[in-house]
């Protein structure tokens, strides 16, 4: 009896901890250090045994988490389901890719083929392709139709503009996007963000002049493109999501996910400038009434940010800018600032409980 | 045995399909090239593009959960009704009502399905370096086809006419309200006026041309119906056919050079 209850107890303190762990900045920081490891240690990581590993682990991890109430009944809602799926398929072709990058780029040390060499090694498409493409639509339409049987499609209650359920959750693929607007204003968040995510999406091709690693798995040969598309794509795709479905609860508040979605916690409150830090903290004057010169600390931070961020990327960069020209690399740098933007500002939140760093409320201007 | 081949040398199989069984490179190569379906692809293809672990087939399987969606998407218009009265009650009697009423459930996890095989679809494009020379202009196509794709999403998320739905699609356009220049509380909206008189206010803003109103009412279902059942999904075969026309076109499938 009483080694079951020291177990119990022993069990609270562990997903107690994992709430914390949950927390914005943990999530985050934790989930940016876990992606910049596997970059490092790829070739270790993705061994199959090291792979496996992970592999059970995250499974067991998922069964025992699977005793707490809390967590079932968030995991087991029926728009949730594809979130879970897709957390395994693309850790598992993360895996994939990973691993043949891992040999290719041994491959290419080696001066041996790559695996996917032999451009000449020409095969039939009927029947090889043919066969492989029937195969995979036989298995899709056996899985959708169990997927369809197993889990009725949620219908809630008759739409009601008088009642707004809390939280109010966009669509799970754009709950990125829902998470951006903690952060920034929905001009920016909603609108300017996006339109620039598209841009910079089809920018790609046109900004990477980087002729190797066309046409096969390798990381060597491209380390910064691949590291910046997984950041966006790991990060703030994937981990905003997941952030955004399971953790996110009434009213916006953050929620471990062994914790009771409880409505009476207030929203958060938030209301640091740049201009009280500047004016009233720092120069101990009352703020200006112009709004230009009330805002000039916060647009002086954004402006060195965009104009002085290049120069000094340059450092880092003077390879690639050689490469690339003045256009292609203000364009890229200006791209890579923007996403950079995102994470920044988060920090700026939970350190500094900033709101915004230029204000502009006026004209509804605020970054 | 017997009656296979006698139905395949018989006049009916022979008009149908002009070469004889496929077993040697002539007649395979005919299969291919005599069927407007299967002539997607090419004739013979690189080897390494054809194994899994290479393209995940997940191009492919977004194609087929497209083609899924439209099949499910048709059997869901046959009984649905874009009209406040009956939209949600139609989507509720779908399982106790309808024969085999499974429509429903496939074309929604469909959906999800399609969006994430989609995003992994752009994920191994990346990996792979797909998008570089000569393919730039197909990867553009593919963003178009991921945003147009996640449109078809956000658009039908409405039309079961639920909580859900409404509140979703409510907190989605909100956002638009705050667009520059076209929003009524975006930056600069106060800037376009003629005489002191605003130009864009709630009633003719982003938002408004969005939604078709001030709020997510029977207007906005009508127009939600329309663009998901008939304008995007067109827009979407259209930049399908660009798609897999240059993927052929640019080469076929990547490969090291
Ligand atoms: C409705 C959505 C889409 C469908 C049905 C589709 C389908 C396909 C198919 C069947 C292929 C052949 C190779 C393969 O299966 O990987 C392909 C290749 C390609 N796709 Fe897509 N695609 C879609 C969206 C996208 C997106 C979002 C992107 C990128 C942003 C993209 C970029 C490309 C490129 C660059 C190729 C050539 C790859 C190569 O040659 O290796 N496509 N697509």
């Amino acid at each position: 009896m009483d080694a079951l209850l020291a177990a119990d107890s022993a069990m609270d303190s562990v997903k107690h901890f994992v709430n914390v762990l949950c927390e914005p900045h943990w999530f985050l920081i934790i989930s940016v250090v876990a992606l910049i490891v596997f970059l490092l240690g790829y070739r270790w990581f993705t061994k199959p045994v090291v792979a496996g590993a992970i592999a059970a682990l995250g499974t067991l991890a998922f069964i025992v988490s699977c005793q707490d109430p809390n967590f079932v009944k968030i995991v087991q809602k029926a728009d949730n389901v594809p979130i879970v799926i897709m957390i395994v398929v693309v850790s598992y072709v993360l895996w994939l890719a990973f691993r043949q990058a891992a040999i290719n780029d041994k491959r290419l040390e080696e001066g041996k083929p790559l695996l996917e060499a032999g451009a000449d090694d020409k095969v039939l498409v009927w029947p090889d392709l043919v066969y492989i493409e029937l195969i995979a639509l036989v298995i899709c339409t056996a899985a959708l139709i169990v997927w369809a049987i197993m889990l009725p499609a949620p219908l809630e209650q008759p739409a009601d503009p008088n009642v707004a359920p809390n939280p109010a959750k966009a669509p799970w693929y754009f709950l990125g996007l829902q998470e951006m607007l903690v952060y920034f204003d929905p001009w920016l968040a909603g609108v300017v963000f996006p339109g620039l995510i598209i841009v910079g999406l089809i920018a790609i091709p046109y900004i990477d002049k980087n002729p190797r690693g066309n046409g096969y798995y390798t990381f060597k040969e491209r380390p910064f493109a691949i590291s910046t598309f997984l950041f966006g794509f790991v990060i703030l795709w994937v981990v905003l999501i997941v952030f955004g479905t399971f953790l996110r609860g009434p009213n916006w508040n953050f929620f471990g996910p062994f914790e009771f979605w409880d409505h009476n916690r207030p929203a958060a409150l938030l209301n640091r400038e740049p201009r009280d830090m500047f004016w009233i903290e720092f120069l101990q004057r009352p703020i200006p009434g112009n709004y230009i010169l009330r805002e000039l600390p916060g647009i002086l931070l954004l402006g060195g940010y965009f104009l002085g961020g290049p120069i000094i990327l340059l450092v880092f960069f003077r390879r690639m800018y050689r490469q690339m020209g003045f256009l292609r690399y203000s364009v890229m740098s200006f791209l890579l600032l923007t996403m950079l933007l995102m994470p920044i500002k988060m920090v700026l939140r939970w350190t500094l409980n900033l709101h915004y760093i230029v204000g502009i409320t006026e004209w509804f201007l605020n970054v | 045995m017997r009656l296979m081949n006698w139905v395949r040398e018989g006049q009916i199989w022979g008009s149908v399909f002009r070469h004889g069984v496929p077993r040697d490179r002539r007649t395979r190569a005919m299969a291919i090239l005599s069927n407007v379906f299967l002539h997607l692809h090419p004739v013979a293809i690189r080897k390494s593009g054809i194994r899994l672990s290479f393209t995940w087939c997940m191009g492919g399987l977004t194609f087929f959960l497209f083609l899924v969606e439209v099949v499910t998407g048709v059997l869901l218009m046959f009984y649905y009704r874009p009209t406040v009265e009956y939209a949600y009650f139609d989507i509720e009697g779908f399982r106790a009502h309808v024969t085999l009423g499974l429509q429903r459930e496939l074309h929604r996890w469909g959906a999800h399905a399609m969006i994430i095989t989609i995003w992994l679809h752009m994920l191994r494009v990346f990996l792979t370096g797909s998008y570089k020379p000569p393919r730039e202009f197909n990867w553009s196509v593919g963003v178009i086809l991921l945003v147009l794709t996640l449109l078809l999403s956000f658009t039908g998320y409405l039309l079961p006419w639920d909580q859900l739905a409404m509140w979703a699609i409510t907190v989605g356009s909100n956002m638009a309200r705050a667009t520059p220049f076209v929003g009524y509380e975006g930056p600069g909206a106060a800037f376009i006026q003629i005489g002191g008189v605003p130009l864009v206010h709630a009633g003719s803003d982003a938002r408004f041309g969005l939604l078709a109103g001030t709020f997510v009412g029977p207007a906005t279902l009508l127009r939600f119906y329309v663009l998901h059942c008939v304008f995007l999904p067109v827009v979407v075969t259209v930049l399908l056919a660009v798609h897999f026309w240059r993927v052929r076109k640019d080469g076929g499938i990547s490969g090291p050079l």
